[in-house]
């Protein structure tokens, strides 16, 4: 979706604030957001792409207002809610009223925080040919679907040379949509500074997304 | 935690964040009266990451790529592979590339689209790596961004900004500075900073005391 989420090349936000000796949190809820989102996600009720996609459909200013475990936590939260996990009323008085429902992998407890601590794996092993092989020039297709994409909108219509081929991986279009893992062909893609901001630019500048075959075409 | 209310960090939006403190706790309670939690072990997940996983696990990766010649060309040709032969170091996810920096090509990780990082190698992203600021400029004006670090680098050196879009996670094999020879692991790993594993700053030869 074209959100405000796809930040690349947008002016304006200022300065990069770097804190000295920053802590992981700054405040002990932003760790319970942490670990609950990884607990839920870990009970398999939804996946990496559905949760990333619940916080780019906050909405434009709530996203830029909120700090990043403030998006974390309306992300979880309207999840929950629109699956009926929990329900508003529960929020209201901050306990439960009714049961809870089956989750497909069960309660999460403390035989589970090994699991998470450790990336997903998300490579799948397919028995097609890659379309496309290092070298090869690319143009990024000009698709803007409502849904969720991994293609950032700087990229779009601009020609690019694949240079890493990282085999075939789940499908964030489509599984984050109804789970369907799709999987396809995943290439590094790398444009110059030039093809992408214009005759200006600066040459010396190189840039590159990881970009799935359906995303391509040949140039 | 050793983190109250009055954090400096927090003064502008106090009432905002204690607002947001009681949600999450609402939140929490319910999903552990419904049996979907136990909170002790979202306990173990916190301490993990203010723990064990943090920037001195990349460190010493580099540290021993340095030294290694062996090990930092299996490191560039397939770092989950190379990583997860040092026995357990640490935990390695699929899919990780490490990128080398050399007196050419410097270079720079950047997620435009949310925070994708190598968490098990960096630990959590600091907040400037999740903010407005640094998604939006470091694959237009990478130099620029590298000014408010305050890193320059020569002019006609290539700068190569890589945009996590995928699962693939990118760690930045910086040089090694002149002045370390013969300096052994650990005191090699004392000078790899983040910044320098995500390309946002170079690692100096300071001599650790």
């Amino acid at each position: 979706m074209n959100g405000v989420h796809d930040m690349g090349g947008m002016d304006g936000f200022g300065k990069v604030e770097v804190e000295k000796n920053e802590p992981p949190f700054h405040e002990p809820w932003e760790g319970r957001v942490l670990a609950m989102n990884r607990a839920m996600g870990a009970t398999g009720i939804w996946n990496i792409d559905m949760s990333r996609h619940s916080r780019e459909l906050l909405k434009p200013t709530t996203y830029l207002a909120a700090t990043y475990y403030q998006k974390w936590f309306l992300g979880l939260r309207n999840m929950l809610l629109e699956r009926g996990y929990i329900d508003a009323d529960e929020l209201e008085k901050g306990h439960a009223l009714r049961p809870g429902k089956p989750l497909k992998r069960g309660p999460f407890g403390m035989k589970d925080v090994e699991r998470v601590l450790n990336r997903a794996k998300f490579g799948r092993p397919t028995n097609t040919q890659p379309k496309f092989k290092t070298g090869d020039k690319v143009r990024c297709k000009n698709i803007n679907p409502a849904t969720h994409t991994r293609l950032p909108r700087y990229v779009r219509g601009h020609v690019g040379v694949v240079e890493l081929n990282h085999g075939t991986h789940v499908f964030p279009d489509t599984v984050s949509i109804d789970g369907t893992e799709n999987p396809q062909w995943l290439y590094t893609v790398v444009f110059t500074s030039q093809e992408l901001w214009g005759a200006d630019a600066d040459p010396t500048i190189k840039i590159s997304i990881d970009a799935f075959e359906p995303y391509l075409d040949p140039a | 935690m050793a983190h109250d209310h009055d954090h400096d960090h927090d003064h502008d939006h106090g009432s905002e964040l204690s607002e947001t403190q009681l949600r999450v706790r609402a939140l929490e309670t319910v999903l552990a009266e419904k049996g979907y939690i136990d909170p002790a072990a979202l306990d173990a997940i916190i301490e993990a990451y203010e723990t064990k996983i943090g920037p001195h696990v990349g460190a010493r990766i580099i540290a021993k790529a340095w030294l290694d010649p062996e090990f930092k060309k299996a490191l560039l040709a397939d770092a989950t592979k190379a990583i997860g032969t040092l026995g357990h170091i640490s935990r390695v996810g699929d899919h990780l590339v490490a990128i080398e920096n050399t007196p050419k090509t410097h270079n720079m990780v950047v997620c435009t689209l949310c925070s994708c990082y190598p968490w098990e190698m960096l630990g959590l992203p600091p907040v400037w790596y999740k903010a407005a600021p640094y998604r939006s400029r470091a694959v237009k004006d990478p130099r620029g961004v590298l000014s408010d670090f305050g890193v320059a680098l020569p002019k006609d050196m290539e700068i190569r900004v890589w945009d996590s879009t995928a699962e693939t996670r990118f760690i930045v094999v910086p040089m090694r500075p002149a002045g370390t020879e013969g300096w052994n692991e650990d005191q090699l790993t004392e000078i790899v900073t983040r910044d320098s594993m995500i390309g946002t700053g170079l690692p100096e030869a300071k001599r650790p005391a």
